[in-house]
């Protein structure tokens, strides 16, 4: 047995038999060829066989994980059109009458190491997509067929020096986990591990290569480590508390539908985050009691123009409607220079997180703030209506955002156009200036809404996204507990809902210190809605008080966790 | 052939959004525009080429076309080049 660690790039424990998904690096002669018209008539063909390959891969990955990650394949389609790319082929086959072949890699290799060494790490991302679909078009030129991932048999763990997106979006249903040698969390084969739910350890690096096909591997996804051909004895605990997990969660997904009630008979409401229309089944399926974060930036992202105050309304109505009597919290957009639409013109910021961004952007341009205000007001009639603003830092942006969404509700009156009478308006705490002064904050408003991942990037200022710093980041800081515990007591004193709807509020084992702390509700993506109303239904409210004041005086996030799992 | 010499005085030079909006601008024209900065000549239609020039503010490139049009493009992109804003 050998154990090895790298980056835990999706959380999760998985068992599994090791099969390779070897890279050719196929070997390519250059040759003269004095008849460039049928190498041209080759890469044409080669061209249309990759497009058609890009295409669906693009549709599957658009319908298993969703426009976002779909995306990167529209690059991979423009670059097939692109003169300096199939154009230059094109050109070299002619003037220096090359084959096909030869060209391709020649010209693969000459664009992505020039994008790689640009000084911009959206260049640099896109010398990985010249590569990814430059070696595909050489494959179809040599006739070579790449690895078929059907040969995938559910329950194994693939292993592979580097995995792309094109890669993970045709692994088929029940695959195990995935490693690599190369990776980080941030890579995009990552997050479509985390997408499918799939356990991944990344940046393993040479330490592969000693990995054979059938293998047995134990990875750990949250520890960032993989035990290779376990004991009897390591096989047989990693089983049982895989087993363990899966019947914890079939018990569960079994008591989904009813409330999270605490031991003490404390009500604490279990709401989905969405972040499109995609969502809602889910949502609904693990019995959301609501929707306590609707990120409305997908209307933002999807679409090559402004979204209309008509296309926005059917999008709300919709969610609205599935939700009913149900309160869905709509966060109004949250945007800023970090976000490329082409339409706009955001300019692009040295420091985009400290920059003109959400509510500051809204207020600053009201005709695009007022079209989502009218949108969500007329929406409002199909269902139960909250407002949320985001990225709030002071009373002023609070009551400027008020005024408009009044100026709007009067609008709409004078036209003629329905409007609920009891739509709730509040804000995330995000911002630490939020959290600090969420006494004077709660006074005007009906909720808080307590948004740890930028709460936490910004109280210890750093980015998780940045692998140098990325070990800093960690929402259980006693820094960020203290902000958490300084936004609730605020919200009791002025009699008014708080929740939370970061990363923290989906961890079943942060629950007990969450209550303690003071919040009536988390909302958390769909998938943990079942684990965490088990976890509620163990905690005792008042005990819950005793253990959340113990961790905000712990030194660090690593101390919080281990005192809040000695009761789980 | 018409031809242009202008400055970039984007703060941000000429990054993908940029770049790509002037790729567009480019496609709408039936001549063929080359951009030039220092040595590198590339085609003023392909993204990745526009992109390889990574031109940033106060760079000096030359815009040059060829074709039934080449006045109005080297006027049109020029002027993008020197007063696009964002």
């Amino acid at each position: 047995m050998t154990q090895v660690k790298g980056v835990g790039a999706s959380p999760g424990l998985a068992i599994g038999r090791v099969i390779w998904w070897r890279k050719e690096k196929p070997v390519v002669e250059t040759r003269h060829v004095d008849e460039p018209e049928k190498e041209l008539a080759k890469l044409q063909k080669a061209v249309e066989q990759a497009k058609e390959q890009i295409s669906k891969l693009r549709e599957t990955t658009a319908e298993r994980m969703g426009e976002e990650e779909a995306a990167v394949f529209d690059a991979h389609l423009a670059f097939l059109d692109d003169p300096s790319f199939t154009g230059e082929m094109r050109n070299r086959i002619q003037t220096q009458q090359k084959n096909a072949e030869a060209v391709c890699a020649e010209v693969t290799q000459e664009m992505s190491g020039m994008l790689a060494s640009l000084d911009d790490e959206y260049m640099q991302a896109r010398a990985d997509d010249i590569r990814d679909v430059g070696n595909r078009l050489l494959l179809l030129l040599l006739g070579k067929t790449p690895f078929d991932p059907s040969l995938l048999e559910p329950g194994s763990v693939v292993v592979s020096e580097e995995l792309t997106p094109s890669d993970t979006a045709q692994f088929p249903e029940g695959i195990a986990g995935m490693v690599t040698a190369k990776g980080s969390k941030t890579a995009h084969a990552a997050i479509m591990a985390r997408t499918l739910g799939i356990p991944a350890v990344l940046g393993l690096g040479a330490a592969i290569e000693k990995l054979q096909d059938g293998d047995i591997l134990i990875i750990d996804g949250d520890k960032g480590e993989i035990t290779v051909n376990p004991s009897a004895e390591e096989e047989r605990v990693a089983r049982e508390q895989i087993e363990k997990q899966k019947k914890a969660r079939e018990q569960a997904l079994a008591e989904a539908a009813q409330d999270a009630v605490t031991k003490d008979g404390k009500r604490i409401q279990v709401f989905a985050n969405i972040g499109s229309l995609n969502d809602v089944d889910l949502a609904l399926k693990n019995h959301a009691e609501g929707v306590g974060l609707f990120r409305t930036e997908f209307l933002y992202l999807e679409n090559d123009h402004w979204p209309t105050e008509e296309e926005q309304y059917q999008a709300y109505s919709k969610v609205l409607k599935a939700f009913g009597t149900k309160p869905v919290v709509i966060r109004t957009l949250d945007i800023g220079g970090d976000k490329d639409l082409p339409y706009a013109d955001l300019p692009k910021e040295e420091n985009p997180f400290l920059g003109h961004r959400a509510i500051r952007y809204c207020l600053a341009n009201p005709d695009i703030f007022k079209t989502q205000l009218r949108a969500l007001l007329r929406a409002s009639v199909h269902g139960t209506l909250w407002i949320m603003f985001p990225m709030i830092e002071n009373l002023s942006e609070v009551r400027a955002a008020k005024a408009l969404l009044d100026e709007c509700k009067n609008e709409l009156k004078q036209e003629g156009i329905p409007v609920s009478d009891s739509i709730p308006v509040g804000i995330m705490i995000e911002v630490p200036a939020a959290a600090v002064t969420a006494d004077l904050l709660a006074q005007e408003v009906d909720f808080m809404s307590i948004g740890t991942n930028d709460l936490t990037q910004y109280t210890l200022a750093a980015d998780r996204g940045n692998e140098q710093v990325a070990h800093l980041y960690d929402a259980a800081h006693p820094a960020v507990l203290r902000l958490v515990q300084m936004t609730c007591q605020a919200a009791e004193k002025a009699g008014i809902i708080v929740g939370m709807c970061g990363e923290l509020a989906g961890d079943p084992a942060m629950a007990e210190v969450l209550i303690g702390l003071g919040l009536h509700e988390l909302s958390l993506s769909a998938g943990s809605i079942p684990e965490v109303k088990q976890a509620v239904r163990r905690v005792d409210a008042k005990a819950a008080k005793s253990l959340a004041d113990e961790a905000v005086r712990q030194e660090d996030g690593d101390q919080v966790r281990k005192i809040a799992g000695r009761r789980t | 052939m018409a031809e242009k010499t202008v400055t970039i005085k984007n703060p941000s030079g000429l990054h993908a959004r940029p770049a790509s909006l002037l790729v567009k601008e480019a496609g709408s024209f039936k001549s063929t525009i080359k951009i030039i900065k220092n040595e590198k000549v590339v085609d003023a239609k392909s993204l990745l080429g526009v992109m390889s020039l990574a031109a940033k503010q106060n760079d000096t490139l030359t815009v040059r076309a060829e074709g039934e049009d080449a006045e109005a493009a080297v006027e049109k992109l020029a002027s993008f080049l020197e007063n696009h804003q964002e």
